[in-house]
């Protein structure tokens, strides 16, 4: 997700200020509701670009005959949206629906803000891959949201370049390293690819292919292992990267990275399944020029991906017409009229399976024209995504990822002390909210 | 903005615009050290405007790959897609911007003037304690408010409407503090004694002999209470959820944060944030010479 410094500030200081009333949520009475009859009117919070579009299918269509009307307000995306539904779950004023990212959800469930929509979309389950409904469910019983886009990450680079340096796409993260410092060799004043911290979901993703589970649960406990092997093994390796200057360590989505992405100055990018939309805007001269491959692997043998991005539907405990809220958060996401409007409205990426090779995606993107089997090749990569486990704060680890990381990106220093700091911090604020935390 | 507002602050008291004090030196010697750093302050302020408005020319292909100051071809296509982007709600914003600053500001100018004239005029007790909460009140930024006015808001079951965002930043601390000040020093105790003299309701003499005495303070707060409106991010962020009600801030945020799948409408925003800047340019420009304007101050012979 393009995140500058600006922004980041921005939500900084919307986080702080709605901190301690995000904290301080507290449970409201869930408006259990019977079975409905008479018109409905929903309102649904939601980012994503050309929602409203979609919601007009279901309202002259499935809604009209049910009666259900849902009406879009257009929010903006991130942290500080999470905020803003919390603030006004706290007054019970919070829409009936709300796109979420999946790493928000514990923090949106452990509020009390979701409802339990299992009895209403149960049915859906086996539409999505597991490794992505298990997001929705926080490995309960329960279901507190519908899968809506996926972001499987892949490794995006320049086809052309590649030839010309007589670089072969690496499987390995091994040969991923080996062809950096080739190339350094052949043009010194070129990078494959840079180590950025400024969305701290890239690193996140990483882990989670290395098979790191950053949030557990046993009991009534948490337990938090950001600094486990596997994310201690990433940690290590990006860091000896830019230590010994084989990559280049400056963040993403700078103006300077769209110019380095632009001229062929960086010739690589780690990167999830959005990422023709945002080489379009960052690249432009080099359209047609870039080819897309799976994830280099940490052995031979694996064969697994991480996810960056993604979000799902959810119902609100604030709702007073929750079976019908789950209706349409079904519907909007496993329905094909409404998924082919998704993916032509709003370009998403669907989580839903069978959508992924179906009607917008049996062409490749524009920007990819030449690499006719993109979309197949990437649902095969979405099958493989690693199970992700998130927690009730994760907006804390990734602020102190971004932090700490990016400090140690921009003095070269040790990454392995950049880590343990993420999660101290991690855990001391899960132990300042009241959670319990096993040591 | 907070850089066009800051040499504006309000007349010393007593200090009366337009009456020289004797003859300047013929030969002034350039103080150097000044200079360079006002002139320096001035780069630093003025180039991320002059950023902005060369990166609003740009197209989103030249954007990243030209030279940072060079000027694009984009200017018009920028403007085009602004204004087509989800049916205009752009200009939407803009209204809505203006509208709440506009009436924002002039309430919250009206409010100032009374309650500093009351504050400086009229003995009563509990006026210095009203005066020191007045006085933390200023101390206190209104970001911190927000979640309390969203919450006593929602009680009311105001929010997500035009009022919420109006209501809280009618009171504004700073403004009272100020229209106070200048009260004390622009309406002398004399003129108000002599036109209780003469027989004036309390209410006249406000409005006819004390509030045009008091007017370029009021100017300064209806501008400061304006800059602050149209730039307020927090509150109506709060406060708002549909965006068609939204204010030109946020938005332009809704443009930058559009998803992972989405990228930033970089073009969209600059041009967003450029034509946003404009009216209050002109608004400066215009109100200016307002603060020259010093009514009857020289009613008491002293």
């Amino acid at each position: 997700m393009p995140y500058t410094k600006r922004r980041r500030l921005v939500t900084s200081a919307v986080a702080l200020a709605l901190g301690a009333a995000a904290l301080a949520a507290c449970g409201s009475e869930s408006g259990d509701s019977e079975t409905e009859s008479g018109p409905v009117s929903l309102t649904y919070w939601t980012w994503t670009p050309g929602m409203d579009k979609v919601v007009d299918l279901w309202n002259k269509g499935p809604g009209k005959k049910d009666q259900i009307t849902v009406t879009v307000k257009k929010q903006a995306s991130g942290d500080t949206l999470i905020t803003k539904i919390l603030t006004a779950h706290k007054a019970g004023k919070a829409p009936d629906l709300v796109q979420a990212e999946y790493q928000a959800l514990p923090t949106l469930v452990s509020n009390d803000a979701l409802a339990d929509i299992s009895k209403n979309v149960g049915d859906a389950k086996d539409r999505f891959a597991d490794g992505v409904w298990q997001q929705t469910t926080l490995g309960t019983d329960a279901v507190y949201a519908v899968p809506q886009d996926i972001g499987p990450m892949m490794f995006y680079y320049r086809e052309d370049l590649f030839k010309e340096y007589g670089l072969t796409v690496p499987t390995t993260w091994d040969e991923f390293a080996k062809t950096a410092r080739k190339l350094k060799q052949a043009a010194p004043d070129k990078d494959l690819t840079t180590f950025s911290a400024n969305d701290s979901g890239l690193f996140a993703g990483l882990a989670q292919q290395a098979g790191a589970k950053w949030w557990t649960t046993s009991g009534d406990q948490w337990k938090v292992s950001i600094n486990d092997a596997a994310t201690q093994k990433v940690a290590k390796f990006w860091g000896g990267l830019v230590k010994e200057g084989a990559i280049d360590n400056q963040p993403m989505y700078t103006p300077s990275w769209n110019k380095a992405l632009n001229t062929g100055k960086q010739i690589a990018w780690v990167s999830a399944v959005w990422a023709p939309g945002t080489l379009t805007t960052a690249a432009p001269e080099t359209k047609g020029k870039w080819a897309m491959a799976p994830l280099p692997q940490w052995s031979a043998n694996e064969n697994r991906t991480g996810s960056w991005g993604g979000s799902s539907t959810a119902v609100t405990t604030d709702s007073k017409h929750q079976e019908a809220a789950a209706k349409f958060a079904a519907w909007l996401n496993t329905d094909g009229d409404a998924l082919n409007a998704l993916a032509k409205e709003s370009g998403i990426y669907p989580a839903a399976k069978n959508a992924q090779t179906s009607g917008a995606f049996l062409k490749p993107p524009a920007y990819f024209s030449h690499q006719a089997d993109f979309y197949t090749k990437a649902a095969d990569i979405a099958e493989t995504t690693a199970p992700s486990a998130w927690g009730p704060n994760v907006n804390v680890a990734y602020t102190t990822f971004k932090d700490a990381f990016g400090a140690a990106a921009k003095n070269k220093s040790d990454f392995g002390a950049a880590l343990n700091k993420m999660q101290a911090d991690t855990v001391a604020d899960m132990k300042k909210q009241g959670f319990e935390v096993a040591r | 903005m907070s850089s066009l507002a800051v040499p504006q602050t309000e007349p010393v008291a007593g200090s009366t615009p337009g009456t020289a004090q004797g003859r300047p030196p013929l030969r002034r010697r350039i103080a150097l050290i000044p200079t360079v750093t006002l002139f320096l302050g001035a780069i630093y302020c003025l180039l991320p405007v002059a950023w902005v408005v060369i990166a609003a020319t740009k197209s989103g292909r030249e954007l990243f790959s030209t030279f940072t100051f060079l000027p694009g071809t984009g200017f018009a296509g920028n403007f085009r897609d602004l204004s087509a982007y989800r049916d205009g709600v752009y200009w939407e914003w803009m209204g809505n911007s203006a509208l709440h600053a506009g009436l924002g500001a002039l309430l919250s100018a009206c409010v100032s003037a009374f309650s500093g004239y009351a504050l400086a005029i009229y003995r009563f007790r509990g006026r210095e304690t009203i005066f020191n909460v007045l006085l933390a009140g200023v101390l206190m930024p209104p970001v911190i408010l927000a979640i309390p006015q969203y919450l006593l808001l929602a009680k009311a079951d105001l929010t997500d409407s035009f009022l919420s965002v109006l209501l809280p930043q009618i009171l504004s601390p700073y403004g009272v503090y100020l229209a106070r000040i200048y009260a004390a020093a622009a309406v002398p105790a004399d003129v108000v004694e002599a036109g209780r003299m003469d027989g004036a309701s309390e209410w006249r003499i406000f409005t006819r002999i004390a509030l045009p005495m008091m007017i370029p303070g009021m100017v300064t707060v209806f501008l400061f209470q304006f800059v602050a409106i149209w730039n307020n991010f927090l509150l109506p962020y709060i406060m708002l959820s549909d965006d068609e009600k939204f204010p030109i801030t946020l938005g332009l945020f809704t443009l930058l944060e559009q998803g992972a799948n989405t990228p930033a409408l970089y073009t969209l925003v600059i041009t967003g944030a450029f034509l946003a800047v404009l009216p209050l340019v002109a608004l400066f420009l215009v109100i200016q010479r307002f603060w020259s304007l010093d009514l009857l101050s020289g009613a008491v012979k002293s």
